[in-house]
């Protein structure tokens, strides 16, 4: 479905110049570089596997999202304190018969770290993506990167090495050292892209109507600032003058999309504010995002695409309510959740909104899912764990459990 | 100095700090490889203040931070390492520059500088961080579930406490294997965790842990040396 640009057409919209697609303004594309460094045997490249997807990025490109044979690397917090998310992109992957592979081989980016304390330099960084892109290519299987800053900083270290020769020197070194091959993946591919590529495929397989859902998507930061023309712009998604990414899975699940004026704004995460300084994380995301949002689009669920960003927007919302009875809540998710729970995810076993902290129950009851019933079913298989009856639970358990009677 | 004078030309604000001390870091901060890429000049248009979170709650602004790099004010400079890079989110909207300019990335530069010589600014705002890079530094994984306790995050309400109750069990009921861990986001394997402390090691980023906390930086050798001792490297 097309969503015209008129639909975020706020008050100063026309006095502005729209962006065209055009090599004019684009940068240079960085496979050039790569495909020259290749063939001076400097590094390997690795190739996106068929069957792949082709979406458009900035600048009227093209990118290459592999439909499978993945190699998801994960987040740190997602992994940690947001487990539905990585989960529900599991879920999904193999509700679609989708084959991946989740490494114990694999590091954090570490750049959350980076960019909150700097303790690190340019090449221990390099280091540490290009191991785990060698990690990846030794298993055969493509990087998919479940973080927004990840990817944002794995777009930046990618462009350190094909242009620093010194850096690409250095860090070929260190790898060697450890029998690792220098491999650079033909395409930087973020999780939330191939959501958007495989939206309509996803929506074939959406069991809940959510055509009176309205939301709102908040564009995660390094995502598509970092390195901007590599993210997916899309004409039929706002006439191409915003990042289309979550917007286009949203529309094609059938969600309505409502636009708010600091859309561009960050979320206030701010990398060392969350963890050590977060009167300023809450009061960006309360006061500039969510308040903004509630007086401006009202919308049910705000849905984004990155670590930092559920986590800012969802846990800062509870001080807000407690200093002003007044304030409204919204539920935030991850769109892979979102999507999950469209195809019939269960709300607790799969997605794991016990984790989250913006009341979400009444977004729950929207979109027809009964939440007491789907919390005592998580309870019973929590039951068996504790009656030593499964050590874990399992795919398949998530599979058997009764989800059709959660709706 | 007083009256009219003061206004056109100011004192230094760190009097006690030798302007070669102040030029040979911001000698550093330009040699970084990353720098030419990063400025071009400065139009003072103030877009990147309009962009900027940090500036809309604390006084700080990207556009000082690059017009005193384009004008290599020296002194200012300085200023800015003591007293406004850490209220950056590193959230990157200023790469809206006109001019393409990358103020956000000139502060990652100015902090890696502050952190090299083990600056106050640094050691100040790195005060109660230091376990977070212990936890980075030697799991691999940045954050990890047994970090939710009521008591570290009272603002985030009671689904914190809930979380830390049944940690354990709520582990376990997630699906994916690699998912059970408490202590790391997932589960990392040791030989994984030991390329980590090679790369930590070979690209001196432990040594720089050194200049701003020594218990810290003993810490993570001994945790690192034990485990790469048991594998057979030497270091
Ligand atoms: S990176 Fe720093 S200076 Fe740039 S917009 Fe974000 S907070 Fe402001
Ligand atoms: S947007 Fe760029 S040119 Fe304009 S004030 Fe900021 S750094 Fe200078």
């Amino acid at each position: 479905m097309t969503i015209p640009v008129e639909l975020v057409n706020g008050p100063g919209r026309k006095n502005k110049k729209e962006f065209t697609f055009s090599e004019e303004h684009a940068p240079e594309d960085f496979h050039d570089h790569l495909w020259e460094l290749e063939a001076a045997g400097e590094l390997v490249v690795q190739r996106v596997p068929e069957p792949y997807l082709e979406v458009p990025v900035k600048y009227g490109r093209t990118k290459k999202v592999p439909i499978g044979q993945t190699w998801h690397h994960k987040s740190c917090g997602q992994c940690g304190h947001i487990p539905g998310y990585s989960t529900s992109i599991f879920w999904v992957n193999r509700k679609l018969g989708i084959e991946y592979n989740d490494p114990t081989d694999q590091t954090s980016c570490t750049a959350w770290n980076y960019y909150a304390s700097a303790t690190s330099n340019q090449a221990a960084q390099a280091c540490v993506a290009m191991r785990n892109f060698a990690a990846a290519y030794e298993s055969d299987h493509f990087p998919i990167i479940h973080c927004g800053t990840s990817f944002g900083h794995y777009k930046e270290v990618r462009h350190e090495i094909l242009t620093n020769a010194k850096l690409r020197a250095e860090v070929r070194e260190i790898l060697a050292s450890m029998g690792k091959p220098l491999v650079m993946p033909e395409e930087m591919i973020h999780y939330s892209e191939w959501f958007h590529a495989m939206r309509h495929d996803i929506a074939k397989h959406q069991v809940l109507d959510f055509s009176k859902i309205a939301v709102t998507v908040h564009p995660a930061c390094h995502y598509y600032k970092l390195v901007e023309g590599d993210a997916i712009y899309d004409p039929e998604v706002y006439g191409g003058q915003r990042t289309a990414i979550v917007t286009g899975l949203a529309t094609a699940l059938g969600a309505e999309v409502r636009d708010y004026s600091t859309w561009f704004d960050c979320c206030g995460f701010g990398f060392r504010h969350i963890l050590v300084q977060r009167d300023f994380s809450r009061s960006f995301a309360t006061q500039r995002k969510i308040k903004r949002m509630k007086e401006e689009a009202d919308p049910d669920v705000t849905l984004t695409h990155d670590t930092g960003c559920v986590t800012t927007l969802d846990k800062s919302q509870f001080a807000a309510k407690a200093q002003d009875k007044d304030f409204a809540t919204i539920p935030v998710l991850s769109e892979a959740q979102f999507a999950a729970l469209a195809m019939g995810a269960h709300p607790f076993l799969v997605c794991q909104l016990h984790w989250h902290a913006a009341d979400y129950k009444p977004l729950l009851e929207k979109m027809g899912i009964d939440h007491e019933k789907a919390w005592a079913e998580f309870e019973e298989q929590c039951g068996r764990l504790e009656r030593n009856e499964a050590k874990y639970l399992t795919w398949e358990d998530v599979d058997s459990a009764p989800v059709e009677a959660a709706r | 100095m007083t009256g009219i004078g003061a206004a056109f030309k100011l004192e230094p604000k760190y009097p006690e700090v030798p302007y070669e001390e102040k030029a040979r870091l911001f000698a550093e901060i330009k040699a970084d490889a990353r720098y030419d890429d990063y400025l071009y000049g400065c139009y003072e248009c103030g877009i990147c203040v309009a962009a900027c979170p940090s500036a809309r709650y604390y006084d700080f602004s990207p556009r000082r931070i690059a017009q005193a790099a384009a004008r290599e004010d020296v002194e200012l400079i300085f200023e800015q390492i003591q007293e406004d890079i850490w209220d950056c989110s590193q959230c990157f909207s200023c790469l809206r520059c006109p001019r393409g300019n990358n103020p956000g990335g000139i502060i990652t530069i100015m902090r890696e500088v502050a952190v090299n010589n083990g600056l106050d600014s640094a050691r100040e705002a790195l005060k109660g961080y230091t376990r977070i890079i212990y936890k980075i530094m030697s799991t691999g994984t940045q954050v990890s579930p047994d970090m939710l306790q009521a008591d570290a995050f009272p603002d985030w309400g009671p689904t914190v406490a809930a979380t830390s109750e049944n940690l354990e069990l709520w582990r376990r009921a997630l699906p994916p294997d690699t998912h059970h861990t408490t202590k790391t986001g997932w589960q990392i394997s040791t030989k994984t965790l030991v390329e980590l402390y090679l790369i930590w090691h070979k690209t001196g980023a432990l040594d720089l842990i050194s200049e701003l906390d020594e218990g810290l930086h003993s810490l993570l050798e001994e945790v690192m040396e034990d485990l790469l001792e048991e594998e057979g490297y030497e270091l």
